[in-house]
């Protein structure tokens, strides 16, 4: 461990300002905006998919077939089931594809 | 009172279960690496606790064990949570309703779930109150917290986290959040470009750089296919049509 260990819980707290910054920041921008332009408004109305997206796709791909095939099957029962349901689901399909040698 | 047990905050905490099932083997698995990274308890939970952001947090264990200079690794920290920016300016119209003291609450516990939550409830036409919001983070949060001295404590009793697929919860947790948003104008052309676009900075850029380049891809698609007229589209176009 080449740090000390006091040098470890400064790196935190700073983590910690810069990360508290990025969940207020966007607000402290958007709200000295008198109204909002509708292509940003449209930006904005498109934030949720896009970025959730990009916390899935590299995972569907950087791993084996195990990991693409069950987040396709878990894609399909999220239209119809709840989202424990899903995880559920989801757990057993993992589970058993890379006991079947496919992780 | 500040904040009150109300059916709000009630509602809040039953939306709060699914986060807190799913969150589970990543804030145990947390406070696991961090033990093995050479952190001791007390830096884990407060790392946890201060910074409450999972994949972030695992960065910054990684590079703890590396020779990387502290400010880089406080870069790294900031960088993989960089897309907050945008849930923030998202999410901030939504809470207009909140006191500036609720608002700077709100926004620590603003981790990607908690978002998603808060962005449904508005969707589905329900007011995002503070008391149904903290009714989703208080559980949340403690739990994730709870979690990372659990993991420190009992990290070694997990034999085999990848046989049981743990490690690969939160991607399908995050996929079903995505689906979620599928009624949402342009919802199709933003998944598919994000997608792309992520994938793309992951093998060129790396890691954590693809998420930040894959969602400005996604919004940047939005805003221009939208079109600078004020006048809003109907609601319910066709969401396949690019």
């Amino acid at each position: 461990m080449p740090f000390d260990i006091s040098d470890i819980t400064w790196i935190i707290i700073a983590g910690a300002v810069a990360t508290y910054a990025t969940r207020i920041g966007g607000h402290l921008v958007l709200s000295r905006f008198q109204r909002i332009p509708p292509r940003l408004n449209a930006a904005l109305n498109a934030v949720p998919a896009a970025v959730l997206t990009t916390l899935v796709a590299p995972a569907a791909v950087s791993n084996g077939p195990a990991e693409a095939i069950t987040l396709i099957i878990a894609a399909v029962v999220a239209l119809r089931l709840n989202l424990v349901a899903v995880l559920v689901v989801g757990a057993i399909a993992i589970i058993a594809l890379r006991a079947a040698g496919l992780g | 009172m500040f904040l009150k047990f109300d059916a709000d905050f009630r509602q809040g905490l039953r939306h709060s279960v699914p986060i807190v099932v799913a969150a589970a083997p990543f804030g145990t698995l947390f406070g696991a690496l961090a033990v093995e990274n050479g952190m001791d308890i007390y830096q884990a939970v407060f790392m946890s606790a201060s910074i409450y952001a999972g994949a972030s947090q695992m960065v910054g264990i990684d590079l703890f064990g590396t020779n990387v200079a502290p400010w880089i690794i406080v870069l790294s920290i900031f960088a993989v949570n960089f897309r907050h920016i945008l849930y923030s300016a998202t999410l901030g119209p939504k809470i207009a309703n909140f006191s500036a003291l609720q608002k700077a609450i709100a926004f620590f516990f603003m981790v990607d779930p908690q978002f998603a939550e808060a962005e449904n409830r508005h969707e589905s036409g329900f007011r995002v109150s503070f008391n149904w919001y903290m009714g989703v983070a208080i559980p949340v949060y403690s739990c994730w917290v709870l979690e990372a001295a659990v993991g420190a404590y009992f990290g070694k009793l997990i034999k085999d986290p990848y046989a049981f697929g743990v490690d690969f919860m939160l991607p399908i947790y995050f996929l079903v959040l995505v689906m979620g948003f599928r009624k949402r104008r342009n919802w199709l052309p933003v998944v598919v470009t994000s997608g792309l676009a992520s994938i793309l900075a992951y093998y060129t850029v790396g890691s954590p750089w693809h998420v930040s380049l894959g969602a400005l891809a996604g919004v940047l698609l939005a805003a221009l296919i939208t079109g600078g007229d004020p006048v809003a589209e109907p609601a319910e176009a066709d969401p396949e049509r690019v």
